[in-house]
Order: structure tokens, then sequence, then C-alpha cells
């Protein structure tokens, strides 16, 4: 006798197929990138052999290093500002009864998300081109404060997530148990937020290391970054020297992804 | 009512509150939302002889967003150019709305449907092509559809076409890349709404003879439609916004309203028409922002009457 | 001299938000707990127990009124100020410590030495017995052993007060009625002043030396168990506690009269001083009642249905005015008590086993 086909609430025909050809289509670029950034041969459409040369060529070329180092510079320094004042703000507005402002201040907070990138950075090459005519200084200082201003939501979403699911007669416990504001924030509040700080500072890290469009608008003449550098390639022939950049850069970006993920799975 | 050490400790904890916000709010301020505010003063500015603006009171450039004047009898007219921007820029976004929606949903049930250890790892498949550099995945595309790229190189090389077949510089390539690039905007709240969804109901459903899409379409639909809202609005905004995929993919002529907006502080250099420009798109967003909020609190108001 | 009180609340007062949104948690309580005393507020969800509980753990303030421990007014120290340890109903064990860091986080605090603590920690930990985990963390354990360990955390600086908010509530049927026995050993073995807060009120009745019975944020009762569970001072705490027959009428020279016409004789005490003429209710335990069979003297009553409870079969009668009173019986070893709906029966209530209530 047959066996009955087993009945299932949640299978939907054609979701599977819909959903394996969906990640080929998001997978299929990415890898096309990475394999061709080994080609020997210039040409994409000529397979040539396997070869490091163009991370060779891109490792020489002085704009690459520079525009590297510049990257993670500000990436670094961005991170560290937007995660420091995100903490800060994610203690006073996660943590306890509901305060006058508060809606507020989560509104400011996350207003880099609601507004267009095209127009923050429209916004922000207009005053600093005012401030730049009239100050004088054109260093990194502006990117450095535009990135860690976008930055501010990534870093501190993570970090109320956490703070949310926290429980707070934990706190309660502790008080309970003798101790006082200052040794129980740091026996027992910032161990346990501690994973969404370093997660909310990955994210920045990462948001800061991929923007494209507000540096491209803030950015004195020779600041590039490897992103502005990339697009500024773009504009002429694309060499596979710019498929070894963005697979280094892809490489980066999955580790502090993992990184981020293995962290904000972490229960205890 | 309170007692005088109650509203102590109450004031004492707003004050420390907000202090403890300040440094971020300050960052804010002068890195983002300050200087949206100066835009708004630009758009009713002169546009400088050479690039930024001098210091004139004008509505010329609101005006000028969608009205030009004939350059030899005077007249004026709709702005058609900038019309067309707008109507591409919106037909663009509307479309790549729909697609991501028609791709993301099944993918999202598909993967709140798997069992809940595997489910993490999908998540995070979904989650790397998001954060992952957008020039690059647009570059990606880029590789893949241009004349000298992956599928024009491979149908030359069976002998199918001789000429490449112009996929670059379209609408439909910058509607596939804006796709390829937001789909996990949908996909990840679709699945935040159907992982609470309650399969119980869905045995409800059958139970009560209903056959697999019309249990989709009576019961499932309206119960995660907020998670279809917030993706839509998730997609719709930045695709509204895009500057990056369109100017890879769309080049010069396919522009939409970033590149427009760009335009004007390049080679355009006309500041106020840039300002202009970004305040409407920023009005057009948060109208969208706000019509979602209302939606979801419509839904709230529902749940607690 | 009078004994000094291991805590006591004077006049006590919570409200929460302001204006016409204020809602009053607790009503001007006024209570005092003795040294060593198993001590429970029992009450619905929303009677303001567990408000009271933390106004005493200082983790409210009080919008009037004062809070004192061992006779020191406490009402504006912080909690880590107070001589007191809570036993959190979520148990609140911190997951980043080991067992044994958790149990010495109070003495830590206390910045007692290292040897001091960890002798405690071994103490404490044999105590609930629980020295194999010392070095586990909380999430590895079982419900009943992270109980015990917020138990020993509570107890490990020696209190003069243990507060335990709903503690059993998270555990099945069986590790709770282990627990209850645990925590009256513990009582017993350290002498430790325990101020309990429950809503089942079994758990009350067979663990605690008093009971105050809370409602609407104020106490209704304070007494030792038998004594509420005889005396109910109010329909409330008489329907609250176990089940209560309640019958309406009116007092009479001779004793109560009900609404159907018969007349129920009552105890002085169960009268307590009432004049003849007023309006009041008759309370009756069903286990009190006396059944007997029709025509016999007493309350002629129709049998509605009959309930099988296992060791208790339930009968519900009804009386001549309609009113319908629970008798409980014990049921025979047949199961059967030969007793279907439509026999008439006879209910005697004895004048010891009857109660008074003012309207």
């Amino acid at each position: 006798m047959a066996e009955a086909r087993r009945f299932s609430v949640s299978a939907m025909p054609g979701f599977r197929a819909i959903t394996l050809a969906a990640f080929a289509m998001l997978y299929a670029p990415i890898v096309i990138i990475v394999v061709y950034s080994f080609n020997a041969a210039e040409s994409i459409s000529v397979w040539g052999g396997l070869s490091l040369e163009w991370y060779g060529r891109a490792w020489e070329n002085e704009q690459v290093q520079e525009a590297t180092v510049r990257s993670l510079l500000v990436a670094s320094l961005a991170a560290a500002i937007s995660t420091v004042v995100a903490t800060a703000a994610a203690l006073g507005t996660t943590h306890g009864a509901p305060f006058p402002g508060r809606t507020f201040i989560y509104a400011a907070i996350n207003q880099p998300l609601m507004a267009p990138e095209i127009v923050t950075a429209v916004a922000l090459l207009i005053v600093f081109a005012s401030v730049k005519v009239a100050t004088g200084y054109t260093g990194l200082g502006y990117l450095i404060l535009a990135h860690s201003a976008f930055c501010v939501p990534f870093a501190y979403l993570p970090i109320r997530a956490r703070l949310e699911g926290m429980d707070l007669s934990l706190e309660t416990a502790a008080a309970d148990l003798y101790a006082t504001r200052w040794r129980t924030f740091r026996r027992v509040t910032l161990p346990l937020m501690a994973p969404g700080v370093a997660a909310g500072a990955m994210l920045a890290f990462v948001v800061s290391l991929d923007d494209v469009i507000i540096t491209e608008f803030v950015k004195s003449a020779g600041q590039d970054t490897l992103p502005t550098y990339m697009l500024g390639q773009l504009r002429r022939a694309v060499t596979p020297e710019v498929n070894a950049i963005s697979t280094a850069l892809l490489g980066l970006t999955v580790i502090l992804l993992t990184a981020f993920f293995l962290l904000s799975r972490k229960r205890d | 009512m309170a007692s005088a050490a109650e509203r102590l400790a109450v004031s004492d904890q707003t004050r420390r509150n907000w202090l403890l916000a300040a440094p971020a709010l300050i960052l804010l301020l002068l890195g983002a939302a300050g200087p949206l505010l100066v835009v708004v003063a630009y758009s009713f500015l002169k546009p400088g002889e050479f690039s930024g603006v001098t210091w004139e009171f004008t509505f010329d450039a609101w005006i000028g967003v969608f009205l030009q004047q004939d350059i030899f009898d005077e007249t004026w007219g709709l702005a058609d150019a900038h019309l067309a921007i707008f109507w591409r820029s919106a037909k663009l976004s509307v479309l790549t709305t729909v697609m991501t929606f028609v791709i993301g949903f099944p993918m999202a049930w598909f993967i709140a449907t798997r069992p809940a250890n595997k489910r993490a790892i999908w998540l995070f498949l979904v989650t790397i092509p998001f954060w992952t550099n957008l020039l690059i995945r647009t570059f990606a595309i880029l590789e893949v559809i241009r004349n000298q790229g992956v599928i024009n190189s491979a149908l030359i090389g069976l002998g199918l076409i001789d000429e490449p077949i112009q996929m670059l510089y379209t609408d439909a390539a910058v509607l596939f890349g804006m796709t390829y690039v937001y789909l996990p905007l949908m996909v990840l709240p679709l699945y935040a709404a159907i992982d609470r969804f309650d399969f119980r109901l869905a045995e409800a459903a059958f139970d009560l003879y209903a056959s697999r899409w019309k249990m989709m379409r009576r019961v499932v639909l309206p119960i995660v439609r907020p998670g279809i809202v917030a993706g839509s609005i998730l997609v719709f905004v930045p695709s509204l916004g895009a500057y990056v995929t369109p100017r890879v993919l769309g080049g010069g002529k396919n522009m939409m309203i970033g590149n427009f907006i760009e335009l004007q502080f390049g080679q355009g250099r006309n500041w106020p028409l840039g300002a202009a420009l970004s305040m409407l798109l920023l009005i057009v967003v948060l109208g969208a922002l706000l019509l979602y909020v209302r939606v979801s609190s419509d839904r709230a108001g529902e749940r607690h009457g | 001299m009078q004994r000094q009180a291991a805590v006591e609340a004077r006049g006590a007062r919570k409200v929460y938000g302001s204006g016409p949104a204020a809602v009053a948690a607790l009503e001007r309580v006024s209570l005092e707990i003795a040294e060593g005393e198993f001590f429970t507020l029992l009450g619905p969800s929303g009677c303001g127990k567990t408000t009271l509980l933390r106004l005493i753990a200082g983790f409210e303030t009080p919008t009037e009124g004062q809070i004192l421990i061992g006779g020191a007014d406490v009402t504006a120290d912080p909690p880590n100020r107070r001589p007191v340890n809570t036993v959190f109903q979520s148990y609140a064990l911190f997951p980043h410590l080991t067992v044994a860091e958790n149990v010495g986080f109070g003495l830590d605090m206390l910045d007692k030495p290292k040897a001091e603590v960890r002798a405690t920690v071994a103490e404490m930990l044999a105590l609930v017995k629980l020295e194999a985990m010392a070095s586990r963390r909380p999430t590895q354990l079982s419900g009943g052993q992270q109980q015990r360990v917020a138990l020993a955390r509570a107890l490990a600086p020696r209190p003069k007060l243990l507060l335990l908010d709903e503690p059993l509530s998270a555990l099945d049927l069986k590790l709770r009625k282990e627990m209850q026995s645990e925590l009256k050993r513990l009582q017993r073995e350290t002498g430790i002043t325990f101020v309990f807060v429950t809503h089942d009120q079994e758990e009350a009745l067979t663990m605690s030396d008093r009971v105050a019975v809370m409602s609407g944020g104020s106490i209704q009762q304070v007494g030792a168990p038998r004594e509420i569970y005889n005396r109910p001072v109010n329909r409330f705490v008489a329907d609250f506690i176990g089940e209560t027959n309640f019958l309406q009428g009116a007092l009479e020279e001779g004793g109560f009269r009900l609404a159907s016409g018969a007349l129920v004789t009552l105890s002085d005490d169960a009268r307590g001083g009432r004049p003849s003429g007023a309006a009041a209710t008759l309370a009756i335990r069903p286990e009190q009642v006396r059944l007997g069979a029709g025509g016999e003297a007493g309350l002629p009553a129709t049998v509605s249905e009959t309930v099988y409870f296992g060791t208790d079969t339930h009968v519900h009668a009804r009386l001549a005015d309609g009113a319908e009173v629970v008798v409980r019986l014990q049921s025979p070893p047949s199961g059967e008590i030969g007793l279907s709906p439509g026999a008439a029966v006879t209910l005697r209530l004895p004048a010891e086993a009857v109660q008074v209530l003012d309207d």
C-alpha cells in the first residue's frame, strides 16, 4: 500500500525553488568577482590561469595603499567614537522607566537612517565647504566627524537590543546584595552588555568602511578611501585590480560579520 | 501627590539619562541633522558664479524644480527633463519594491519554516550581502551584464550571438541591480513577521477547508502585514534616493533623482536647485515614513482595543 | 518592655503616576512583623503585596509613611544599605558568574575578606545541598537548583530579613512541595525572619506563622493560618481562602433569619454583639455543612448536581429560595454517594461552624 504523502502546514509549492534561485542570484556575482580576482588574464572573458598578479599590483599601487590606510583609520576612529557615545545613549534611554523626551532621543539617534544618504551628503558638502573656506582646515576631521555621526545608529541598535534583552532584576539583585551604583555597573551591567558593545563597534566599522556617497561628497582633494577610489576607477575601464581590492574588502567584511554573528548569539 | 524623595529620584533619573544621551545628540547635530537645516536655507538662495551660492533670497530654485523658462520666447512650461527623472525614480523604486517582495516573501517564508537551529545560518546568508559594500555588489552586477561581461562572453563563446546584447545602461539594468542590492532589506522584516506567525492558525485555516493559497491570502498576509509594510518602506526609501546603483548600471542617461542632485553640485553648478531637490526627496521619504508609523501604530491600537 | 519588631511599616502608601492617571498600589498600610517569624503576604495579583515587599527591600520609595527595620527608619536608604536580601521571582541569577560567585556576590560587595567569603559560600552551598555545582553557570542548572542558588545567595550575607517574592511560582507542583518544606527547614536553621509573598492560599496556610491577606492595596486581615481560615473578618477573606457558602439574610433575637425563612442558630462569638434587624451574610465552609435525608430537622433542599473529585464529592443543593449551598463529603469506598439530581435532602448548619459577615 502506498504511504500517504506527509502533510506539512508550512510547505508552499515553489517557495523552495524561488529561495534557492534567489540565494544563487545573491551569491553568483560575488563569487564571479572573487574568482576573477585570481585570473591571470586581463579580460573577464578569458581564463588565464590562477594568479595573484592583481593583488600584487593593487598592493604596489601607491594610491591603493594610501586609500587603504585612510579607510582603516577613518573606520577605526568613527567606530570608536560612535560606539562610546552610543553606549552612553543606550544606557540612558533603554535602562529603566520611560522619562520625558525619550521618544525624541530615539528619533534623533535614528535620524541618519531616515534621511536618504544623498541628502545628508549634500548637506555636509554645503556646510563643510563653508567651514573649509572659513578655517582653512581641510584635514581628515570632516570625514571622521561625518562617519562618526552616521555610524551612531548602527552602533546604538545592537547595544540597545542587548540592554533591552537584559533582565533588569539583575541590577536590582545587585543593589539588594549591597552593590553601589558604580559597582553594579562595573560588575553586572558592563559584563552583560559587552557583547552588544562589541557587535555595535563592528557594525559601525563595517558601515564606515563601506561608505561611498557621504565620503565622496565630504572628502577634500586627495582624500580617497578605498570605495571612492574604486568608484573613480569604474569611471574609466574596469580592471581586474578592482576585483582584487573588492575581494580583499569582502574578506574583511565577512570576517567582521561572522564575529558579529557569533557575538550576538552569545547567550550569557 | 508624590513625596519629595520620590520626585527627587525621578528628576535625578531624567537628568542622568539626558546627560548620557547628550554626546550622541551633539555628534548627530554637528554631523547629520544640523547641516540638513542649512540645506533648507540654501534652497532659497541664488546660485554662485562658479559654485556655491550668493546670499540673495529667491524662490527660483523651487520654481526651477518643476518649471522652466523657454530660452527663446521666455514662456514658462513644465520642466520635462526633471519630470522624466522624477517619473523614472518613482517607477523604478515602486518596481524594485514589488520585485523584492515577490522574491523576498518566499525566501522569508522558507527561512522561517526551517528548524530553529538552521534558521540563524540562513539568515546569516541573507545578511552577508546586506552588509557587503554596496559598491562591490553593484560592481559585481556590472561584471555580469556588461558587453564584455560574463553573460555576453558566454553567449558569444557558445556561438549563440555575434554581437553582445546591450544590457548595461538600461532601466532594466538599474531595476535588476536595485532588486539585487535591496533584497535583504525586504527579507529581514518579512522574516521577523513570519517568524512570529502562529502556525496553529494555518492549521485552523486548513481545518476550515482553506486551500494553501487561500490560507496564505486570507490568514498569513493580513497577519504579517506590518512586516510587509516595514519591508516595503525599507526598500522604497533607499531606492528613491539611490545613487551608486543607477550611476554604475544606468550610466549618464538613465539618471535617478540622486544622480540628478549630485549633478547640480558638480557640472550643473546650481547648488540651490540641488538643495531644493534634496529637500523634495527628503519630504517624500519622510512622508512615506510617517505613513508607515501611522499604519503600524494603527495596528497596535487594534490590538489594544 | 515590648519586643523589637523585625520590620515595621507605618502608614506606608505608594502611588504610581501623577494627576488623574495616578494609581494607588498601596493604601496607608501599617504592619509589624516579629523577629524570627515566617510571615506571608497573601493576595491576588495587583493587591499590593509585591509593592509592600519592594518598599521593604528599598526598590521603591513610599509616597507617604515610613519603613523601619529593627527599629531604625530606613525609608530614605537605598537597597544596598539595608540589611535585607531578596529572593526574586525570576531568581535574577547573574548569568556571567558561576554559582559560587553568585552566592558570594553580596559578601564581596560588603568587602569581606576573601577567606571569609569562601567559607560562607561553602557553608551556604552545603545548606542548600548544591556543593557539587559551585563552578557551574546558573543557565546549566534546573529550575529547582536555580531556586536553591537564589536562596543561598540571599542568605549568605546573613540579612536581618529575607524577602521572598513568589519564589516557588515557576516550579512544578512536586518540586514546589519539596521547596516548601525546604524553606521551612532553612528558616528554622537560620532563625532569620522570612517575609514571603504568594497568591497561593495553600502555600500561605501550610508554611506561615502569620498571614496578612491583602486586597486592593490594603491589608484585610492579619493572623495565624487557623484564625484566617476559621474566623475570616470579611467576605473577601472568606472567599479568597478556601471555598465558602454565602447566604443572605438578617439578624434576629434567636439567630440568623435566611431569605428562605429558616432560622439558623448562632454562637455568641459568631454573632459578635451585632444588633437585631441588621442585614448580613452568613458564611459556612462546605465541609462543615451536615447533610441529612429529606424530612429530617433542618433546612430542606434539593440536590441539583453532584461532582466527584476523588477524595471528596461535592453536593450542590438548592434551598427553597433558590440559594445554592455546596456540601463537601468524603467519597465512600464505592465512589457513589447515592444522590441524584432532584433528590430531597436536609442541610444542617452547626452553630459553631457558622460565621456572620457584615454586608
